[in-house]
């Protein structure tokens, strides 16, 4: 098992990541049961969603949007799919019930 | 490290084992230290704080809450690169256990003096090494000292074994509680400390640093834990070279040899006593005082006890029928119960050496040369009957056996 994984000599002493910012390439959005996904067209940008997340996955891309009530938004939201783990905060604070909560099949 | 230095100047003076230990902290120039009082380790800090304040020591020494932060907080100095040193005794150094190995995992080179002393319940402030040999396996090498002198030396030692980069792990230097922390023997120690800072030059390793930031002590998955645990293994072995390398060169530089273990008129021994600590010097007298009664003795002091020296022990036992081991600890329920008679059987048995385990001296109950006799009499009483216990002779304790 494992053997192409680096040898005992091969790694820093006492395994210290001396790479940093590395988090990235841990895909810790394998762990999710349930998937929030935004709804643009009801999202009032008021970004609580974005101050809650515990991982920093809510990503605010300029995009001009306009609503179903004819506002115009100079952004949308998006979810880092790699790195949301699904618990569900964003869901919970959402003020206008903008996120919905699907259980993911895999 | 091939090196010829010269013979450094000394001066004798006249200290008790805690403030050889503060003496070696102070000529080693170390930048922090953290340590929470206990009995009979607090006058290495008195000492130490004295020497803080005065600016004999330019260090920062930091008042915690408990041993387990004592050491917590010269883990994260040692991490951000700092020279650093601890203390503590019994109690403390079992409230310490979690960081002991945290210490040792990430690879930092932190010194800590033991002045050992029996564990609770009941309560006992007196020596016995029941608190240091439970950190038998948290990957600290451990130095067992003698002398006063030997405290002094090997702390030195340790800072110089510790950082070396093919090591890089904690040491401990134990010594017996009381009968050596409190006791003033002579010594020689350097009239300038300048000869001992160029033992311990300071040397590059990974370290916390804003600009070239690092990760230590992270979370491993079953693929990695098991390569990182190996490193110590293998750091361990390169220390018994390194501290074969530093012994020579205290040697040259100080004057004083020191092995890993130590033998005393074992040249036509049948018969070895094996001790460690302050116990060692009575071993001695009775080792004279036997001999005058025409038994071909020796005695063996263990001084490195991580790691262990079995190929200077086997050495040391090669023409010998019998070894006796007195330890100042008791591992209960083993098979024999001294903790060091445990790590001497296996050597023994190869050999073909009969082992008898003696527990002797728990909470300083007093040993004296009589006892040393009165056990070799047990011991040659028992080989006469042609009986090898295999369990522990329970010495001096009322009722038994």
């Amino acid at each position: 098992m494992s053997s192409s994984l680096p040898s005992w000599s091969e790694l820093p002493p006492g395994g210290i990541i001396v790479e940093p910012g590395n988090s990235v390439e841990r895909h810790t959005g394998d762990w999710r049961t349930f998937k929030p996904i935004i709804n643009n067209d009801k999202c009032i940008r008021c970004m609580l969603c974005w101050v809650y997340c515990p991982d920093g996955v809510i990503r605010i891309i300029d995009q001009e949007y306009v609503d179903s009530r004819g506002r115009k938004w100079d952004i949308i939201l998006d979810i880092d799919y790699d790195h949301c783990k699904g618990c569900g905060i964003c869901v919970e604070e959402c003020p206008v019930d903008a996120i919905d909560f699907v259980e993911e099949v895999k | 490290m091939e090196r010829s230095m010269l013979r450094v100047k000394q001066k004798r003076v006249a200290l008790n084992s805690n403030h050889a230990v503060a003496y070696a902290v102070r000529d080693v120039d170390v930048d922090v230290i953290a340590a929470y009082p206990i009995t009979p380790q607090t006058t290495i800090m008195e000492k130490l704080s004295e020497m803080v304040a005065n600016g004999e020591i330019d260090a920062e020494l930091i008042h915690v809450e408990s041993e387990h932060s004592a050491l917590s907080a010269v883990v994260g100095a040692s991490a951000a690169g700092a020279r650093v040193f601890t203390a503590t005794s019994s109690q403390g150094l079992e409230l310490m256990h979690e960081v002991l190995h945290i210490a040792s995992g990430m690879r930092l080179p932190i010194v800590m003096a033991v002045p050992t002393r029996a564990l609770s319940a009941p309560i006992s402030i007196w020596n016995d090494y029941s608190d240091l040999m439970n950190t038998r396996d948290t990957s600290w090498i451990t130095l067992i000292a003698s002398t006063a002198q030997e405290v002094y030396d090997s702390i030195i030692q340790a800072y110089m074994v510790a950082e070396d980069p093919r090591v890089l792990l904690p040491v401990m230097v134990a010594y017996d509680g009381f009968l050596m922390s409190h006791t003033y023997e002579p010594l020689n120690i350097p009239e300038d400390p300048t000869a001992i800072r160029e033992l311990v030059p300071r040397r590059d390793r990974i370290k916390l640093d804003i600009d070239k930031p690092v990760t230590m002590g992270t979370i491993t998955d079953p693929r990695w834990y098991y390569e990182i645990k190996y490193q110590q293994v293998k750091a361990m072995q390169n220390a018994s070279l390194v501290l074969k390398e530093t012994s020579k060169t205290i040697h040259e530089v100080l004057g004083r040899k020191y092995e890993p273990v130590e033998g005393y008129k074992m040249d036509d021994a049948e018969v070895a006593i094996l001790t460690y600590g302050g116990l060692f010097g009575t071993v001695q007298e009775s080792v004279d005082i036997i001999r005058d009664k025409g038994l071909d003795i020796g005695a063996i002091r263990l001084r490195q006890w991580r790691p262990f020296p079995s190929e200077e022990l086997t050495h040391l036992m090669h023409d010998i029928d019998t070894i006796i081991v007195i330890d100042r600890a008791i591992s209960y329920g083993a098979s024999i119960q001294g903790p060091v008679a445990l790590e001497v059987y296996p050597i023994a048995a190869r050999m073909g050496v009969h082992v008898f385990s003696v527990i002797a001296g728990i909470g300083q109950r007093t040993v004296l040369e009589k006892d040393i006799m009165g056990i070799v009499n047990k011991v040659l009483d028992y080989l006469d009957q042609g009986v090898i216990p295999l369990r522990s002779i329970y010495w001096g304790v009322r009722g038994g056996e």
